[in-house]
């Protein structure tokens, strides 16, 4: 044990005297994160909506006229039924359409209260979010005017809609996917690379005729960037959660859980790419290409999987990236548990399995 | 020196494919000796070397080391002997403090005996305002001298030094023969490859290997004898010029 406190320290000051490493360990997870999330706006200024209005009373266009009239919003179409909703979306020109319901004035005197229905486009979640939030903020500004002359007050119950995206597909996905390249980066990447560079420099030799088992080698080469994964994972979220306003609707637990069987799927493929790489250049190639360019391309990361060609659709079964996203979208975007994902979980244990017993296999304990 | 083998092997081969990298070796090498292990570019040696410390396996042929048998005991091999390996054995980006802590480290020596270790090796090296300077700031003269008593750390019965001085200065290369010479005198056994001749000279006992093979195996009084000549350079030019 103490043996193997002694490697680790050794690998973490490799780890911190090596600017690189440093780089890719604390710089990258933030810029990343930064860079796509400022690429996110939660500004919204003359957003182009439509307007349906059922009604047409005097009431729902003094709506209308104090939609019009705020800075925010820009009512670029109207309507005249459900059935053009679609089209509009589709051809991009609206983010948002407002619906008032029939008879709107009539109810809201008879009833003491009038529907609105607020449909927004979802592919951007956090514009689709403001848009609603602003047109309340607009009705309830209508109905404390007019509630000051009426007793008994009025109230307007709005219904908001998710179109397109009901499933908010959209810009969220941006956290799990860096989640998952960063993830796969350090603990696979990283790895292999520090694996390597030992080999290179000749002193993996010095360290396989020390009384050390390869076994102890690999894990106190390995042990390090687990525990800097974990890091990473958890910068990434808190970033997430506190500068983007990204939900976790799921168990934290179950996050942490998912997320370290995925650095251990990193970790086994890290150390079967160095088995197979001599030099520190290979292994980073290896993970380049064999590693990181699927994670982006073909995990849906970037790509919906929905919408690519249906080999590449069979090929990214086969990406474990793939599978980790669906874990981790599910348990943060749908608060999905165990029973939810069980099954993307297995695949993702059973991957690790076979590339722990392919390393076994290849690992080569001396040096041929 | 006595007349205890501490190495003894047997028939030793190993084939990286169709490519016969050591052709059936055999010699013994004698508790507490200086045992030079020469050959040319290719010649076999770091390979040999490497199935001797038990991280290569042998194709074929048996050798016992410290008492143990590489084929079946590697791991007690290990923890008997000590290695310098061809390349550089340290950490560049360590200093020589944490290299001696890390190796004392790995091989299960206590704190106490890495401090004790570390005090006795920096003056015998005379690093003692170096002690926090990063190995890779050194000179290659002192890495090399360092790596040497850091192989020896554990104090193992035998200690395998491949190319040594390679790249070394003459003088550097004198005083790291002095350290070898001392190390002897205490008893550890020295299995040391080179390609200076002049080194030769220094060992109790030479093999010569050319492609895989031994050809010769004496002290170099004898060889020089046998082949009439003053310096185990021409020595080694005769052999090597009879194999072709
Ligand atoms: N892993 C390997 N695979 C294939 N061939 C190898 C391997 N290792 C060594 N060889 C070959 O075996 C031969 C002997 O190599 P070795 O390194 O033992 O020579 P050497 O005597 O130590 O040479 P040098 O003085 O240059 O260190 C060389 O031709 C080398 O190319
Ligand atoms: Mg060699």
């Amino acid at each position: 044990m103490k043996r193997f406190l002694g490697f680790i320290k050794k690998e973490f000051y490799h780890i911190f005297r090596d600017k690189r490493s440093m780089f890719i360990l604390f710089g990258m997870p933030i810029a990343q994160i930064m860079l796509f999330g400022f690429a996110i706006t939660n500004e919204i200024n003359n957003v182009n909506i439509a307007i349906l209005d059922k009604s047409k009373d005097s009431e729902t266009q003094k709506i209308i006229n104090k939609i019009s009239a705020s800075k925010y919003f820009h009512i670029e179409e109207t309507i005249n039924s459900e059935s053009q909703i679609q089209s509009i979306f589709e051809k991009g020109k609206v983010k948002a359409v407002v619906i008032f319901e029939n008879h709107f004035s009539k109810n809201l005197q008879t009833s003491k209260q009038g529907k609105v229905q607020i449909i927004t486009d979802a592919t951007d979640p956090n514009i689709a979010n403001t848009i609603t939030n602003y047109t309340n903020a607009i009705l309830l500004n209508y109905i404390q005017e007019v509630n000051k002359t009426n007793i008994p007050t009025y109230s307007i119950d709005t219904q908001t809609q998710l179109y397109y995206n009901p499933e908010l597909k959209g810009v969220f996905t941006f956290v799990p996917g860096v989640m998952t390249v960063i993830l796969m980066l350090v603990s696979a990447m990283m790895t292999s690379i520090s694996i390597t560079r030992e080999k290179e420099l000749g002193t993996m030799e010095v360290l396989l005729v020390s009384p050390l088992n390869p076994l102890q080698v690999i894990l106190g080469k390995v042990f390090p960037y687990v525990f800097l994964s974990i890091i990473n994972a958890t910068v990434i979220v808190i970033l997430g959660v506190f500068v983007f306003g990204m939900p976790i609707q799921g168990s934290l637990f179950l996050l942490a859980a998912e997320s370290i069987l995925f650095i251990i799927t990193a970790l086994s493929l890290g150390i079967l790419i160095s088995n197979i790489a001599q030099t520190q250049q290979t292994a980073m190639m290896m993970s380049l290409m064999g590693l990181m360019l699927p994670v982006i391309i073909l995990s849906g990361f970037i790509f919906p999987i929905s919408s690519m060609p249906l080999p590449l659709q069979i090929i990214s079964n086969i990406i474990p990236a793939k599978w980790f996203i669906i874990i981790i979208k599910a348990i943060m975007l749908k608060g999905a548990t165990i029973d939810i994902i069980w099954k993307e979980t297995l695949i993702l244990i059973g991957m690790t399995l076979f590339f722990i017993l392919l390393s076994i296999k290849k690992y080569k304990i001396r040096l041929e | 020196m006595s007349q205890e083998k501490i190495i003894a092997v047997k028939n030793l081969s190993k084939k990286f494919g169709n490519f016969i990298a050591v052709n059936d070796i055999s010699f013994d090498v004698y508790k507490g000796e200086i045992f030079g292990f020469l050959g040319a570019n290719g010649a076999g040696k770091t390979t040999a070397m490497k199935m001797l410390i038990g991280i290569s396996k042998p194709t074929s042929g048996e050798a016992v080391v410290a008492d143990f048998d590489v084929n079946f005991q590697a791991e007690m091999v290990k923890k008997n002997i000590g290695y310098m390996s061809q390349k550089f054995s340290m950490y560049d980006d360590l200093t020589i403090k944490e290299n001696i802590t890390f190796f004392g480290g790995i091989y299960g020596l206590s704190r106490n005996q890495i401090k004790e270790k570390t005090a006795q090796l920096i003056s015998d090296l005379g690093l003692e305002n170096e002690l926090n300077k990063l190995v890779g700031d050194l000179p290659l003269g002192w890495k090399q001298k360092l790596s040497f008593s850091v192989a020896l750390l554990h104090e193992p019965k035998i200690v395998f030094l491949d190319e040594p001085t390679g790249g070394v200065d003459p003088i550097t290369r004198r005083q790291f023969w002095e350290m070898i010479y001392a190390e002897a005198h205490k008893g550890t056994t020295i299995f040391v490859t080179t390609h200076y001749m002049d080194e030769a000279e220094y060992c109790d006992r030479v093999s010569i290997m050319v492609e895989g093979k031994i050809e010769a195996l004496e002290s170099p009084k004898n060889l020089k004898q046998q082949y009439k000549v003053t310096s185990m350079n021409e020595v080694f030019l005769k052999l090597a010029r009879n194999v072709e």
